[in-house]
């Protein structure tokens, strides 16, 4: 597994700084924020992108290609996984990202105004695509097996995921790098979700900006960053004696098919994705201890996320933790999928589970135990994290203890 | 700075190589592992640097330092 987030660039500081409720949001200095509404956001912190690109990769790639460079390498090495001549042509890549290179359009574009068509870099469009963060792990590794990326905006890591489980599930491939990465904390792009009125503007307290399911809440903070994972066959990863974290065992993907951005009230989208994902491996409800929750801290979102949850878990929703790791980290679009995996992944590892901060007055309506403010141990036998994105995508992954 | 000191500065910002390797002879791809992308930046920051416009098919003839070099004192106007 490999992450790297406003919160930690890398799994260890990242799990730390998340049950210490240790918010990552602070004042924007990516770009001087001084016409936009929003001025906050949660970015990378001390991030050395030659610890995993050269110069010349540097300047090339779109960060969002370096973030995903990053995430793949820590996982790879985690995972002890060799890719050569035997396997390559069984090992995948599938890394879904919201917008892909937004910082190299924008960079690029300012040049063609300015300067002409003949001075826009050649390397402009294999910055941008979305889908050349995948494109770029599997040249690094020699991965020539199924390659893709899901463009499914804020689910887009969870589809990655769920997608890269099926193949292995299915017989399509032995091993698969699967996440979401998203580097869009751009004029451009904090203008675009400002001008929906989708982000916090608590530009004062950056630290107590993202609050889910808080009364007070008011829009989600931008993340960048995201998180990478290398799902392999049980039966191989036995074979090579290797570290396994948790099973995947479940996916589920529908949509609301109701409005662009906005989810229908009770949110039976998200109820019917978990539904799907308990149904696909067999799940009872009740075996699910923690939901990493959608969680963004809109005025919608919140409100009806709890309602989907009640609606999947009648009674025992009473009994689950739910929890929002957005409120420390923002949401990172593309990425949140990726990270949020490794901390459904984790808290099962571990027996803890991160905390939503910001929490103080539950809104009217968000009444399950969102874990407030202090991470809280606890036996999980099975976890769910939960991610929906605009265009109606919902998606939603289950992960159980692995036993050997 | 002369205009073979400017254009391997040049040439070790953009391809990442030594000093060393940027002898007249070195060919830009088999030996500083340049890919056609990389000659087209290349090419752009050497427009931008000496003010010069270099044609899609000026671009093929330049396979060496030297070529560049050559190319570029033509273009100026001064003799190679």
């Amino acid at each position: 597994m490999g992450t790297v987030n406003p919160v930690g660039n890398n799994v260890d500081e990242t799990w730390a700084a998340l049950c210490a409720g240790k918010s990552g949001i602070e004042r924007l200095t990516k770009f001087d924020p001084v016409r936009h509404a929003t001025k906050i956001a949660g970015q990378l912190k001390n991030f050395n992108p030659l610890l995993y690109v050269d110069k010349k990769e540097l300047r090339r790639l779109d960060e969002f290609i370096v973030y995903a460079l990053a995430c793949a390498e820590m996982a790879m090495k985690d995972s002890g996984l060799a890719i050569d001549e035997g396997n390559a042509e069984r090992v995948g890549t599938i890394i879904g990202s919201g917008i892909g290179g937004v910082q190299t359009i924008e960079k690029e574009h300012t040049v063609l105004e300015q300067s002409g068509p003949r001075r826009v870099s050649p390397f402009t469009i294999p910055a941008v695509l979305p889908n050349l963060a995948a494109g770029q792990i599997s040249i690094r590794y020699g991965a020539k097996g199924p390659i893709s990326c899901p463009v499914t905006a804020c689910a887009a890591g969870t589809s990655a995921i769920g997608m890269a489980f099926r193949l292995v599930k299915d017989g399509y491939a032995d091993a698969m790098f699967a996440g979401g990465i998203e580097a869009a904390i751009t004029p451009f792009a904090v203008a675009g979700f400002n001008a929906m009125r989708a982000l916090s503007t608590r530009n004062d307290e950056p630290e107590k900006a993202s609050r889910p399911f808080d009364r007070d809440r008011d829009g989600f903070v931008m993340g960048e960053g995201g998180g990478i994972v290398i799902l392999e066959d049980l039966a191989l990863a036995r074979k090579r004696g290797a570290r396994i974290y948790a099973e995947i065992c479940g996916f589920g993907c529908t949509a609301d098919a109701y409005h662009m951005a906005a989810p229908p009230p009770g949110h039976e989208g998200a109820a019917r994705s978990m539904e799907v994902a308990l149904r696909s491996c067999a799940m009872e409800p009740s075996a699910i201890g923690y939901i990493n929750a959608h969680g963004t801290a809109t005025p919608l979102n919140d409100v009806y996320e709890t309602q989907a949850i009640k609606r999947v878990f009648g009674e025992h929703s009473r009994k689950l933790a739910v929890s929002s790791t957005k409120s420390m980290t923002g949401h990172m679009l593309g990425g949140a999928g990726g990270l949020e995996a490794i901390v459904a992944v984790k808290a099962i590892c571990e027996g803890i589970v991160p905390p939503t901060i910001n929490l103080d007055n539950p809104d009217e309506g968000c009444d399950l135990d969102y874990v407030p403010h202090r991470a809280k141990e606890m036996n999980i036998e099975a976890a769910l994290s939960n991610t929906f994105g605009f265009g109606g995508v919902n998606a939603v992954l289950a992960f159980r203890k692995f036993r050997d | 700075m002369s205009i073979e000191e400017k254009v391997i500065e040049i040439i070790v910002e953009q391809l990442d190589v030594t000093r060393e390797e940027c002898v007249p002879e070195a060919s830009f791809i088999e030996d500083l592992g340049a890919d056609s992308l990389d000659l087209v930046e290349l090419i752009m920051a050497m427009e931008e640097n000496f003010g010069v416009e270099i044609a899609d098919e000026e671009l093929q003839k330049i396979r060496t330092i030297q070529d560049a070099i050559n190319f570029i004192k033509k273009k100026k106007g001064l003799a190679s």
